[in-house]
């Protein structure tokens, strides 16, 4: 009598901890997933500021009509990609990945040439937009480091042991990581002080 | 605590966690051992009394001090934030009025994405010494402030680390914890005084009756006997006790929020920094009453306590000193540096 109550306790028990388990998972899994549209969320608002912040420099910033159209053009650019987005497609994602990159650089480009015009800073709206604009890419940068925190903490529980029993039960899948996959991004960008005029 | 543990932000934070857990699961042991105790030695006494006499079952004291302490968490929780925040005379900054205000906003949006909290509420002391704390036991909605001292005196970077602290506090519901402890601590302290005086009073009547009755159980004499006297002297020490766990349990939790924002900012020198700079303008800070000091970063009584080291310091400090709070930061940024190839000595 008292070795099948042992057995039953213990059967419990397991049934109990399987279950703890299988929601650990599944919470990991939905967190991640989150932490991954709010990147979304966070590029979105980029795309909203870049207009602003043409209209605040356009002026005052004649010459520098290439730079200003890089800027313009990659974020229609990314605008698009990220509207085609149908959600769970692989290619979108890189290219959608690809086209931020670029508006990345376009637009550190644009702040290294406001530096050049002092008057410029002095009227006070490119101030207020440019902290905006640090803000965003901050920003993005932070939730990309929450989607990585959340992935990696997924991913080890998915594989340590006893809770990697469990991972099939839970159709638990290692998530990607954001990587910078553009070489550009990682170079340092190069400050071009010729004073071309277009 | 030792210098051969490894520095990295991760070891450091499970380090602290262990440590925290371990003080707390203690504090309510002894908490329980004051309830519990007594009913167990009144059971002791009791259980061998003629049937007609009282048997003491129901652990009645552990049940009163339980719901005592419950009390006063109740009543902590209900009262806490917006009494903390009218203390001090804050200011709500729904409307950014500045540059600086707007920064800060920002800057604690930021931090919300970071450690993926809902964004807390941002307020204001006007206050030239600089300071910050957190308040709010739902984390849904929680209260972050800041010194007006603070927000002039610091860069981005620095103004960053301080909110990723809060924080971390906030994301460790150590607001919660906090209150739970300072209820636990209340109780101990409203009953002890109680005792204090129902000792001084009436008991040793009681007590020579209690004996009487047990005269014929030797063997169980020496055992209750210890057990009394232990029970009597935790009940005396309880109130020293309890304050110096609580004590301890806020530093712990300090240097966790230190390391909670290394992770979420990924830049443990930029909190150094600004803890460096909050030590060297400190003088008190005059809006952040008593009751609030253990939930700020830096000890707003300008105790001299929190900048020593030492046995004493160790123990009675709500902080730990800020000396030993830079070394550690800076040890995870320098880890940090040499991992990623740029060592920077500074």
């Amino acid at each position: 009598m008292g070795q099948t109550v042992i057995f039953v306790v213990v059967l419990i028990a397991i049934a109990l901890w399987v279950i703890a388990a299988y929601n650990g998972l599944i919470a990991l899994k939905f967190q991640t997933q989150n932490a991954l549209k709010q990147i979304d969320v966070q590029l979105k608002r980029r795309h909203d500021l870049v207009p602003n912040l043409i209209e605040a420099v356009k002026g005052a910033m004649n010459f520098e009509k290439d730079t200003l159209q890089a800027v313009i053009e990659a974020r229609n650019q990314a605008v698009k990609i990220s509207a085609g987005t149908g959600g769970g497609d692989i290619q979108n994602v890189a290219r959608m990945a690809q086209a931020e990159t670029a508006l990345t650089g376009a637009l550190s480009r644009l702040m290294v040439v406001v530096e050049q015009y002092p008057d410029l800073k002095a009227t006070g709206n490119i101030g207020k937009l440019q902290e905006e604009l640090t803000s965003t890419e901050n920003k993005i940068g932070f939730a990309r480091q929450l989607y990585n925190d959340t992935a990696t903490n997924y991913n080890t529980r998915q594989h340590q042991f006893p809770t990697s029993l469990v991972a099939g039960l839970a159709r638990a899948v290692p998530a990607e990581l954001w990587e910078i996959t553009d070489e550009a991004e990682r170079a340092v960008p190069k400050v071009d002080l010729s004073m071309k005029q277009a | 605590m030792s210098d051969t543990e490894p520095q990295d932000l991760f070891s450091q934070q499970q380090a602290n966690r262990r440590r925290s857990r371990w003080l707390v699961t203690s504090f309510v042991l002894f908490f329980a051992w004051l309830g519990l105790g007594g009913d167990w030695i009144a059971w002791m006494l009791t259980r061998d009394l003629p049937p007609e006499q009282y048997h003491h079952q129901f652990p009645v004291l552990g049940a009163a001090l339980f719901a005592i302490a419950f009390g006063l968490i109740a009543y902590i929780k209900k009262t806490g934030s917006s009494k903390v925040l009218w203390s001090t005379g804050a200011r709500r900054l729904d409307a950014p009025r500045d540059d600086n205000e707007r920064m800060l906003v920002n800057v604690v949006e930021e931090m919300s994405i970071a450690a993926g909290i809902a964004m807390p509420t941002v307020w204001l002391v006007e206050d030239p010494d600089p300071n910050a704390f957190a308040t709010g036991t739902d984390p849904t909605r929680s209260h972050i402030a800041v010194t007006t001292g603070l927000l002039a005196m610091c860069s981005r970077d620095e103004l960053q680390g301080v909110i990723g602290h809060e924080m971390g506090h906030v994301k460790n519901l150590d607001m919660q914890l906090m209150t739970m402890v300072a209820g636990l601590v209340g109780a101990i302290a409203l009953i002890s005084d109680g005792l204090g005086r129902g000792l001084r009073h009436g008991f040793g009547g009681r007590r020579s009756g209690g004996r009487g009755g047990r005269s014929g159980k030797s063997n169980l004499g020496p055992l209750i006997a210890v057990v009394i006297v232990l029970w009597l002297v935790s009940w005396i020490l309880a109130p020293i006790i309890t304050r110096l766990m609580a004590v301890g349990i806020s530093r712990r939790r300090e240097y966790l929020a230190d390391s909670m924002s290394a992770q979420f900012t990924r830049n443990p020198l930029g909190l150094a920094s600004a803890l460096e700079k909050i030590e060297g303008a400190h003088g008190p800070t005059s809006s952040i009453k008593g009751g609030v000091a253990h939930l700020c970063i830096s000890d707003p009584l300008g105790r001299k306590l929190s900048s020593r080291e030492g046995f004493v310091a160790d123990l009675l400090a709500t902080h730990p000193p800020m000396s030993l709070r830079v070394a550690r930061l800076k040890a995870m940024g320098y880890q940090a540096q040499k991992a990623a190839g740029n060592f920077q000595p500074s």
